[in-house]
């Protein structure tokens, strides 16, 4: 009972709030709204049991990206391009058209296919007792080793991508 | 309990409020942050399958997922940053040269 109502307000809170971050004129108000609604999609991730990722996704996302986007809307001085507003009233008309049919169709989508498969090794009481984190290790360090390195060689890149673009001269 | 569907509905939704923020939108950092809430709703229909089909695996892509957009978010910004410095503007319609 209190699960399911945690994630009506929970639901709700995240929707709002993700349609406020498009509809708000200064970036600043946008990045906050989008702080709350990944806060709360951490919120939703607990109720998943997925604790591990909840954690990560306030750390990774609330955290560092959000404090990297608040601090380039800080650094470009936007106060000219407050009143940016989308001038053809066609493309909002547009925008909103295909978003509709765009959730129509995944709808759709979700009503055709058969939403069961294959159960995995991993019941959510045996995941339980192992601990999230523990798990999701286990099969990071193991199953997925390749995966794991690559990404550090990804995040290598971009961090020499992100100073050689943002460097005024090499 | 709730179901799988009332939580693919939300990352429906989630994913098409980003679409629609990327379509609408001029501000070339409110579009950036479209494309998280779009990543951030793929990592919840993750999460989601995970849970209800017992694996982990969904799980461990999240992660994945999260690293690649946080080199993203970087590289982007980065960007941004550069097309600011010599055009003066964050207004995508006027971002149209690929060299100037």
């Amino acid at each position: 009972m209190v699960e399911t109502a945690l994630f009506i307000v929970l639901s709700v809170v995240t929707v709002i709030t993700a349609i406020l971050v498009i509809v708000q004129r200064n970036p600043v108000a946008s990045a906050i709204y989008l702080i709350i609604t990944f806060f709360c999609l951490a919120g939703i991730y607990l109720l998943l049991h997925a604790q591990f990722i909840a954690i990560i996704q306030v750390l990774v996302y609330a955290g560092a990206i959000m404090v990297l986007f608040l601090f380039v809307i800080m650094l470009l001085n936007l106060e000219k391009e407050r009143k940016l507003v989308a001038r053809h009233r066609l493309q909002k008309v547009l925008g909103v058209f295909l978003g509709i049919i765009l959730l129509a169709q995944i709808g759709l989508i979700f009503n055709s296919v058969l939403l069961e498969g294959t159960k995995g090794k991993f019941p959510p009481e045996q995941v339980a007792i192992l601990g999230n984190t523990e798990v999701v290790a286990r099969l990071l360090f193991t199953d997925f080793l390749l995966p794991f390195e690559i990404t550090s060689i990804l995040l290598l890149v971009a961090i020499i991508g992100a100073i050689v673009l943002a460097k005024r001269q090499i | 309990m709730i179901s799988l569907s009332s939580y693919l509905i939300l990352s429906a939704v989630l994913f098409t409020v980003g679409v629609v923020g990327f379509l609408l939108r001029r501000n070339i950092i409110v579009i950036f942050m479209s494309v998280e809430l779009m990543l951030n709703a793929a990592n919840l229909a993750f999460i989601a399958f995970s849970r209800f089909l017992h694996s982990v695996d969904g799980q461990i892509f999240v992660l994945f997922v999260m690293a690649v957009a946080a080199a993203e978010a970087a590289v982007g910004l980065a960007i941004i940053m550069a097309v600011y410095r010599t055009k003066e503007t964050v207004n995508a319609d006027e971002m149209n040269l690929m060299k100037w």
